[in-house]
């Protein structure tokens, strides 16, 4: 006996609304797992053309898979004010913040930006579902929670051609729109929320919209950007652009409290390069306590940016008879980094900038081997042999033009 | 005529523990020899082809806690240990369903569609009790020490113990005391709100256990269940190629090429004390063979009650074993099919078919079935576990036909006015009944049935009462308590009787682990 193949469970992965003419462009094939849902890698054979996209022309980029909450309700700051360690009391209306959040015991849970939509409604964005941890916090407060992940749809377009390809299709002049501001316009008969945020260190926005707009501002976007290099772009250019903007990324570079499993995975603003995210004057927010004894006491780890140096790894693939080997694309290995016999660092992401014709990482290092300036040995493989070479860190980030935050 | 024969050990029952300390002790270079009564090894582990071209893991069904350095040791994968993965587990309801499956993505996913918040913290809730598992594995681990009269190397086991407790997080801790005390039910209640999800996961804390998922104590069980690992994986469950008697048979072959001899159809009638030492065994033939040791793989009940005349142990000690909770509460029915089931709320044979089955909708069905038989009934709606081995691997069944395994619970051992053949059919009729709530096409697509009744379970495989642990594992009688203070440690009150079953630390399931920490105390002791 037989019913023929009529299994349908909710087993594939998620589509995002854009994958209708994402998955027609993705010439590659090449996909990879983003929060669930399929997520182009690269559109081309190579990314390259995508990520000169992202510093010279217009990269495209779907990031409907990112978590987002609305926050809404009387109660809505004073929450997040609890929830995040930045001051969400002086963010203004149609300003966006980056922050991060943490555990009681300061450790870090997850980074994401929090949106000012109204004075009592706000969006907060998450690498990881956040529901559970907002919903729990948020006890007995005067507000709303809504999952709008999949509602809301959201594209990134990054590059120093970004403003004037959305200025040809916007009803409004996005000019005076400043970094981290933003702004609620139409394409069109379309309305679009505009944040001037972005994941890659350059000019660039992200575009805010219900789904079922999807199709047509993509659409649009592509064909107004066209005479100025708009590109589809994938993870893999995505990735070398946030490293050269020292971007950390959850699950590469740090791994979130709620998931660390054990003490040492954990790691806090302070330890990720975030101290200045903690406004530690603020009356109080969770982790507040551990961080205030943690800056006292000072951090046991920190983490910088690494260039290593390109005489000595030339030299180490001269040895052996070969041009200097570079990666291609970004990395995400840990990798040890060495002061003598002794470990006292990992890289967790590096890759060659092509912009900037440095080999670069992000790495955690010891706080006192973490001085900018300093030189440490990084682990690399030559032809089959573990070899060190040295690595001098640096502050990040790597690379940061002025359009990122200037205005015309 | 009786034959006697000298042996450094013998085996009583050839069953997955005692073929696991028979190969410790010939790989120590002993001379062994194993006694099985039926003409098949492998106890509750067994395969066999009840119905012409249909194979059935008749009684255990699935592998998870097969400890890892035993297969090492014994060199399992070279005797034909194939563990393929259980892939998911489905729950149907009446409109919908529950189906995890091992993709973390997809996973979520499910279990947002009844509760998003559920879905995030079950992602932490695996971790957190994979760490629970390590927490208490070095118990597992350690031969029970006995803590009442303990010896030097008593103390110093109980010392290890000790410094183990102290590397523990304040998290496992917590968990740890919850989950040794708080009925599953509770304990998930703390952690989900999504019922089939929370049913199901309680439902491992019943299993094999004459408890409802809202006693305390079960939280236990299911952390038992929580603690196999395949391949470094906590938690994950396999189904060895060929049925669970492909594993005993790949322990046998262990076995037999370490030296040890082997012998089916012959059922022990009495283990030889002489002097309160035991000596050899008897046969039920009236062969006789002699051994320096004695070790039973059975039960507690009949290792000390049947094996050996109650003359020959100290009262007390008799007593603990009389007390020891071995009631039985669970069957098992073994379909053979013409096809596969349809399940109403996820038609047609998708993946959810190659992974466990689990009829566990809710807490109330699950304790409603506990109603039934706290007084004497079979479970009207009964809990059910549910595999179909030929889908995974289609060796088991003629191409084309299926075998499916039910693990069903409730039935009481002690059912009003005793089980019969007419009680057997309805018990069958009602978990038939209770599948076709959920597949009505069951009914026309069985071939042939076979009903297992706790009474079954006993009078076949000598489990008593039907208990598939050897005696429940609830905390009066675990670790240093199992089966009897004072004798946890695999010796028995009778210098050279040793015992190495289910009934033994730490307990039930293919673990191999009371097998081969009886067969290395064994060798300590030599």
């Amino acid at each position: 006996m037989s019913y023929g193949n009529q299994f349908k469970a909710h087993t594939q992965l998620k589509l995002s609304p854009f994958f209708e003419r994402t998955s027609k462009l993705n010439e590659s094939q090449e996909w990879r797992r983003w929060s669930g849902y399929l997520a182009a890698t690269n559109y081309e054979l190579t990314h390259e053309n995508e990520y000169f996209a992202i510093r010279t022309k217009a990269a495209l980029l779907d990031i409907t898979p990112l978590y987002k909450y609305i926050i809404e309700g009387p109660d809505a700051q004073r929450f997040l004010n609890r929830m995040v360690t930045r001051n969400i009391g002086i963010c203004k209306v149609g300003q966006v913040m980056y922050t991060p959040w943490c555990d009681e015991n300061g450790k870090q849970i997850d980074d994401g930006t929090v949106q000012r939509l109204s004075n009592h409604k706000f969006r907060i964005t998450s690498a990881e579902p956040n529901l559970e941890w907002i919903e729990y916090n948020a006890a007995g407060m005067d507000l709303s929670i809504l999952d709008d992940s999949y509602a809301t749809a959201a594209l990134a377009i990054q590059g120093p051609n970004s403003r004037t390809i959305l200025n040809a299709v916007t009803s409004d002049i996005l000019n005076n729109l400043k970094f981290f501001w933003m702004m609620e316009t139409r394409f069109g008969d379309i309305p679009v929320s505009i944040s001037r945020t972005g994941y890659t260190g350059d000019l660039g926005y992200e575009i805010w919209m219900d789904s079922k707009d999807a199709l047509s501002v993509w659409d649009l976007l592509m064909d107004k950007g066209k005479p100025f290099g708009i590109t589809p772009t994938g993870l893999q250019a995505l990735d070398m652009a946030r490293i050269e903007a020292g971007l950390i990324l959850l699950d590469v570079d740090y791994i979130s409290s709620r998931h660390a499993i054990v003490e040492s995975r954990k790691s806090s603003p302070y330890e990720l390069g975030l101290g200045w995210a903690v406004k530690i004057k603020k009356k109080y927010f969770i982790g507040k306590r551990a961080l205030e004894a943690e800056l006292a006491r000072g951090s046991e780890w920190e983490f910088v940016g690494i260039d290593i140096q390109w005489t000595e790894l030339e030299n180490h693939y001269r040895k052996v008879g070969l041009a200097p080997g570079l990666p291609g694309t970004a990395w995400r290995t840990s990798t040890p980094l060495y002061k003598g016999n002794e470990q006292v660092g990992y890289a967790t992401s590096g890759c060659w900038s092509p912009i900037l014709k440095r080999y670069i990482a992000l790495a955690h290092v010891k706080s006192e081997y973490a001085q900018s300036g300093s030189t440490l040995d990084f682990e690399l493989k030559v032809e089959h042999y573990r070899k060190v070479t040295p690595a001098i860190v640096v502050k990040t980030p790597f690379f940061d033009p002025e359009r990122k935050r200037s205005c015309p | 005529m009786s034959v006697v024969i000298k042996y450094d050990a013998i085996v009583i029952g050839g069953g997955h523990n005692g073929l696991t300390a028979a190969a410790y002790l010939a790989r120590a270079g002993k001379k062994v020899l194993v006694l099985e009564r039926r003409y098949v090894l492998g106890g509750a582990a067994v395969t066999e082809e009840v119905f012409p071209g249909f194979k059935f893991s008749v009684c255990s069904y699935v592998v998870s806690l097969l400890k890892p350095n035993i297969i090492r040791e014994l060199m399992l994968p070279k005797f034909g240990l194939e563990l393929l993965p259980l892939e998911s587990t489905f729950t149907p309801l009446d409109n919908d369903y529950l189906l995890r499956t091992a993709d973390k993505d997809q996973t979520y996913r499910e279990i947002s569609r009844h509760s998003p918040r559920d879905a995030e913290t079950y992602m932490r809730f695996g971790p957190l009790m994979g760490q629970i598992g390590m927490a208490v594995r070095p118990i597992l681990e350690t031969i029970a020490p006995n803590a009442i009269r303990p010896s030097l190397a008593d103390l110093g086991a109980m010392k290890k113990l000790l410094n183990h407790f102290k590397t523990l997080s304040d998290e496992q801790f917590e968990y740890l005391t919850k989950l040794m005390t708080m009925s599953s039910a509770d304990f998930l209640d703390e952690w989900f709100e999504c019922e089939p999800l929370k049913a199901t996961m309680a439902a491992s804390g019943i299993i094999g256990t004459f408890m409802g998922p809202r006693s305390p104590g079960s939280a236990y069980v299911m952390l038992h269940h929580y603690m196999g690992d395949i391949d470094g994986a906590f938690r994950t469950w396999g189904f060895q190629r060929g049925g669970t008697g492909a594993v005993s048979m790949a322990i046998a072959r262990s076995a037999k090429h370490f030296g040890a001899d082997i012998l089916t159809e012959a059922p022990v009638e009495k283990v030889i004390v002489k002097n309160g030492r035991a000596v050899g065994v008897v046969l039920e033939n009236g062969d006789e063979y002699q051994a320096d040791k004695v070790i039973s793989g059975l039960d507690p009940k009949l290792s000390f009650l049947k094996m050996v005349d109650e003359s020959d142990l100290p009262s007390d000690f008799v007593t603990d074993i009389k007390n020891f909770r071995i009631r039985g509460s669970s069957g098992k029915v073994n379909l053979a099919l013409d096809g596969l089931p349809n399940f109403t709320s996820l038609p047609g044979d998708g993946p959810h078919l190659r992974g466990a089955i689990s009829i566990s909708p809710s807490y109330d069905y699950l304790e409603k079935a506990y109603d039934d038989a706290k007084y004497g009934n079979f479970s009207q709606e009964p809990y059910m576990d549910i595999i179909f081995p030929s889908v995974i691997d289609p060796g088991m069944a003629p191409p084309g036909k299926h075998v499916m395994s039910c693990f069903v619970q409730y039935a009481p051992y002690d059912i009003k006015g005793g089980w019969n053949n007419k009680k057997r059919e309805d018990f069958g009729d009602s978990v038939v009944n209770a599948i076709a709530r959920f597949a009505p096409n069951i009914k026309d697509i069985i071939i042939h049935r076979q009903v297992l009744t706790p009474a079954d379970l006993e009078s076949t495989f000598g489990l008593t009462e039907g208990n598939i642990f050897h005696g429940e594992l609830s905390l009066q009688q675990l670790f240093i308590l199992r089966p009897a203070a004072k004798w946890a440690n695999y010796k028995t009150p009778i210098k050279n009787y040793y015992q190495c079953g289910s009934g033994t630390h730490p307990g039930g399931g293919i673990t191999g682990s009371p097998g081969e920490m009886a067969g290395k105390k064994i060798l300590r002791d030599w």
